[in-house]
């Protein structure tokens, strides 16, 4: 492939791959099943000159690949709300990944889509922070924490370097994470608890494995995507082990691959109510938007929120935004869950995200998500205000027009 | 000192040394190599053509996209010291090179060679290693 014999944007990948075997100080490449590109989020000329020289190379991706969230959303191109150049390129970058043979996805959970979810033990490439730690950490599939550029290199060769999360003994927990005596054992049936509780994690953690020990055996999907999204946003977290949840985890013993922890940790409460307070899990009063979908929506949560909202409509003045994929809307439509949606003045949201594209009306907020990912970087990103809160209490929020709690943390 | 060098070149220029750990996307401005993150001590510094020395990178892979931008553009750092290696960085230097024919060697020392250059020292470095004087 270095020769180009495959074609110069085949050769181009193939020397990234080798730059990323020798900077990892890897002595052999190992095929892989699949691959998830986040590259096609446009970041500047430079990421539209490197997709060109790809394609205008002949380049083709050789495995499975789908594709993280681009900049706008082309199915509903008429809820962007920035420069029309920018919207352009963003359209652009997405097309032209869409010409290497990557599946039109545009969605951060890959893992929720049918075909996509790679196996225990797979050998994948996966970019974006939280789709990385779901796939080591719910599905057991192994994959380092792949982004920009090198993503798309892999999905073109097949191959990515032996190292890191794709060997055994570098997915042994470190580090041992427990929760202290005093969480009460009702707020882990709360899905509140899930985005707060990673962003601890990701603190503690940093960049080690850990094993989390404690929850109950079988924690839903939807939970351990919270989770996992905040702890990839606080710390560089590539697989957590959640004891009883992660497949190669059953037992804490087998997360630690039989050894003794490094180090070991416990949260507690005073830590979990400091953390929900600076992601705005203490905000009160009036609202304009709230924004749901953070990692994109799955079918399961488009249905609940239906059914919270009850045939109720948001209030005047407070614009519900909900993110999902393209073909987990298609779903929705075919049930007719995205029509109650809609009939409740919800807006449905595809191929990108409302944090990182200029979507929302009033952007500067208040603005409610029961995303912990969202909360932490909608601040920096466009500007907002923002107060978090379970799912059931932004639902109900959003139709008060008001920050409205439920009491799952007790008081304040 | 020596060390590593995870993307190749050469460069002579002053030093910028960071007190903390930066992520190049949201913490530094492509169009103007400014480093816009708030909360870093060298806020507002400007890292083109220094040496830009700081113990680690962090945060989002999307660094590698800022950093080939900011070559793109003229505003990248001559070089970039860090106290361990970075893959997200060499990516970007890599495909910088491929892209623009432009070469932002990156360097990894120990913690202790790292805490030896001064900001504003000038700071050779090259396959056989670094100086700073």
């Amino acid at each position: 492939m270095l020769e180009g014999e495959a074609g110069e944007g085949t050769a181009l990948a193939m020397r990234l791959v080798m730059r990323a075997a020798e900077v990892l100080e890897a002595d052999r490449l190992i095929p892989i099943r699949g691959a998830h590109v986040d590259s096609c989020l446009y970041h500047g000329q430079a990421t539209l000159d490197f997709v060109d020289r790809l394609v205008d190379g002949g380049a083709q991706v050789r495995v499975p690949t789908t594709l993280n969230v681009g900049a706008i959303d082309l199915l509903h191109p008429e809820l962007w709300r920035g420069e029309p150049d920018l919207a352009e390129r963003g359209r652009r970058l997405m097309d032209q990944y869409r010409a290497l043979g990557c599946r039109p996805t545009f969605t951060c959970a890959p893992y929720q889509l049918a075909g996509s979810r790679p196996g225990l033990g797979d050998q994948v490439a996966w970019g974006e922070s939280n789709a990385i730690v779901f796939a080591n950490s719910v599905l057991g599939a192994r994959t380092n924490r792949y982004g920009d550029f090198l993503d798309i290199a892999a999905a073109v060769v097949g191959r990515v370097p032996d190292a890191g999360l794709h060997r055994t003994e570098e997915r042994r927990a470190r580090l041992v994470i427990r929760l202290a005596s005093d969480v009460p054992a009702g707020l882990l049936d709360q899905d509140g608890l899930y985005p707060v509780l990673g962003i601890v994690v990701g603190r503690v953690a940093g960049g080690r494995v850990a094993a989390l020990d404690g929850l109950p055996p079988g924690v839903s999907e939807d939970r351990l995507k919270a989770l996992g999204a905040t702890a990839a946003s606080s710390g560089a977290v590539g697989l957590v082990h959640v004891i009883g949840s992660t497949p190669e985890a059953p037992t804490l013993a087998a997360a630690l691959q039989g050894a003794e922890p490094e180090d070991e940790h416990a949260i507690d409460m005073a830590t979990l109510r400091a953390a929900r307070a600076e992601l705005g899990g203490d905000g009160e009063g009036r609202i304009v938007g709230v924004s749901l979908g953070t990692p994109h929506a799955s079918s399961a949560e488009l249905a609940r929120i239906a059914e919270l909202l009850d045939g109720r409509h948001a209030a005047d003045g407070v614009e519900l935004l909900i993110s999902t994929a393209r073909d987990t809307l298609a779903q929705a439509e075919g049930s007719g869950v995205a029509q109650q949606l809609r009939a409740a003045g919800a807006e449905l949201l595809v191929d990108t995200c409302s944090y990182i594209s200029p979507i929302l009306r009033t952007p500067s907020g208040p603005v409610m998500t029961d995303s912990g990912k969202w909360a932490y970087y909608a601040p920096g990103n466009i500007g907002a205000r923002v107060v978090l809160g379970s799912l059931a209490e932004c639902v109900a929020s959003a139709v008060a027009g008001r920050v409205v709690r439920d009491g799952s943390w007790g008081a304040a | 000192m020596s060390g590593r060098l995870i993307a190749p070149g050469r460069a002579r220029a002053p030093a910028l040394v960071l007190d903390e750990a930066l992520s190049l996307w949201g913490g530094m401005d492509p169009a103007t190599g400014a480093i816009i993150e708030r909360r870093h001590p060298q806020h507002g510094a400007n890292v083109s053509g220094r040496v830009l020395v700081l113990p680690a990178a962090r945060g989002s892979s999307s660094s590698a996209s800022v950093l080939a931008e900011a070559v793109r553009a003229g505003t990248a750092p001559a070089a970039i010291v860090l106290g361990e290696p970075d893959l997200i960085l060499a990516l970007g230097a890599a495909v910088a090179e491929e892209l623009y024919g432009v070469q932002i060697p990156i360097l990894v020392l120990s913690t202790a060679d790292l805490a030896e250059i001064r900001d504003g020292a000038t700071v050779d470095i090259g396959p056989e290693g670094v100086s700073a004087v």
